[in-house]
């Protein structure tokens, strides 16, 4: 990488020194007690190197990713904090930078954020006072200027490993990896992607990255997860924003019987960890399995990817 | 299909209307220094507001981005997205929001492969909207620099070399 701002963290550590990295989501609880957020992080601790605490993911509301990090970091557990725009200006979002960073979390991943129309409340007012691209700078700006975004100095400024989302499976497809360019220019690290159900398609899409030299200049992490049933994999691709599932899985999902359909969506999962592994340029998998976080044991014991580098 | 939809068809004619509107107005400066821009501005205001809703649905940011965003007003992207496009983008290029409407950024893409002058503007990070510009004129603020003001903390921060040497040198 050309540059480097050394945060303390674990995966920072990991991806720099050139080992392929394993993060995965946390369930955000819709529940007051933090129990489930303590009882999920310790199951997942050995087996993935940072917990992404999701922020209003598929504008749905659970606990805030701020407070599970608020939660966990006092644990001393690695967390990428998602941080969207769609809830919040930029008064919050600085706000809230200072306050992660002030609680130990060393990464932030920058997102633009589904719209309120993908949630339960669609009627809720959307901020978008930023764009993820916005948001990526003014982090980058309080970090290596020290000062907010109105120029007000920073007494101490926030040490953060930035990250950026990327979907390359959704058009326009030739801009992609020109926007990947951006979000590195804007101040992005390491990448967590959308779901990736289309290896050709991913593989396309690094070449092109290959082409521009982009992934000499940032981590790619795949973004991955077991699809529960076939139905499970209709809805996702139908309701859930930005998600690409090819035919081909969905009807090996249907030729599956129902009662094997989550072992199958199992083992598809762990097949494209292994496929997306040798592809010059990615440097890691982020696992989202959503509700289905039992599984991500024989997932990463599966693919190979056990033990865990050990966290200092 | 109306006169608007046709010539926004046009990238490369529009961005060069750009490019010569922009002269006429960089021409007019001193008169509308003369003329104070607020007092301009009451009569510039309602000709841009008539033309550039025709033409490209103009949302009066008051900042116009246009000719760097392929002509097309990101200001109607439903997320209002300055650096689009977001990945909620369908399968078909249709928007995450108005299943029916194509993405602002699939289209500002496409027309931005057909503008020679500014199509490589795509690629340069806009920063964030002020929102006190909203509803003014960009024409009269862009003579008056109003447009270009950035969040003061918004500075020049080094480039990534290789994206600079990449994208953000000129070719000569």
């Amino acid at each position: 990488m050309t540059e480097s701002y050394k945060t303390t963290g674990h995966l920072e550590e990991i991806l720099s020194k050139g080992l392929f990295a394993v993060t995965s989501e946390l369930t955000p609880p819709d529940s007051a007690n933090p129990q489930e957020v303590f009882d999920e992080a310790a199951m997942l601790a050995p087996l993935v190197d940072a917990f992404n605490a999701t922020d209003g993911s598929s504008a749905h509301c659970h606990m805030s990713s701020i407070s599970i990090c608020s939660l966990l970091t006092r644990l001393g557990y690695p967390m990428v904090m998602q941080l969207s725009c769609r809830d919040r200006n930029r008064i919050a979002i600085q706000g809230d930078v200072l306050g992660a960073a002030a609680m130990g979390v060393s990464n932030i991943l920058c997102l633009s954020g589904d719209d309120v129309t993908a949630g339960d409340q669609p009627e809720a007012k959307r901020v978008f006072d930023f764009d993820s691209i916005q948001l990526l700078r003014t982090i980058r700006i309080m970090r290596d200027k020290g000062t907010f975004l109105s120029g007000r100095k920073l007494k101490e400024p926030p040490k953060m490993f930035l990250g950026a989302a990327s979907n390359p499976f959704m058009p326009p497809y030739d801009w992609r990896a020109l926007r990947l360019a951006k979000k590195i220019e804007a101040g992005a690290s390491f990448i967590q992607s959308q779901y990736c159900y289309d290896v050709p398609r991913l593989k396309s899409f690094m070449q092109q990255c290959r082409d521009l030299g982009l992934h000499e200049l940032v981590y790619y992490m795949v973004g991955v997860g077991p699809l529960r049933s076939e139905k499970a994999a209709e809805y996702m691709r139908s309701r859930v924003p930005g998600v690409h599932i090819p035919d081909e899985i969905v009807e090996r999902l249907h030729k599956t019987p129902a009662v094997r359909q989550r072992e199958e969506g199992k083992r598809i999962c762990v097949e494209i960890i292994d496929q997306v592994k040798e592809i010059e340029g990615v440097n890691g998998i982020h696992i989202m399995a959503y509700n289905q976080q039992d599984l991500i044991q024989e997932i990463v014991e599966e693919a190979r990817l056990l033990p865990r580098p050990v966290r200092h | 299909m109306g006169m608007g939809a046709w010539l926004r068809d046009k990238p490369g004619f529009l961005e060069r209307a750009y490019q010569v509107s922009y002269a006429m107005i960089r021409w007019m400066r001193p008169l509308i220094v003369r003329v104070g821009y607020t007092r301009a501005a009451r009569w510039i205001l309602p000709l841009e507001r008539a033309t550039k809703r025709v033409l490209f649905q103009c949302q009066m940011c008051g900042q116009c981005t246009l000719h760097e965003t392929g002509m097309v007003c990101p200001m109607t992207c439903p997320k209002h997205l300055r650096n689009g496009a977001c990945g909620g983008v369908r399968s078909n290029g249709n928007c995450e929001v108005i299943p029916d409407m194509r993405c602002v950024w699939v289209v500002a893409y496409e027309r931005a492969q057909e503008m020679r002058i500014f199509g490589p503007e795509m690629i340069t990070i806009k920063p964030p909207a002020n929102h006190l510009l909203k509803d003014s004129s960009a024409w009269v603020n862009k003579i008056s620099g109003e447009d270009q003001s950035q969040p003061k903390g918004w500075a020049e921060l080094p480039h990534n070399p290789v994206i600079k040497k990449r994208f953000l040198e000129k070719d000569s």
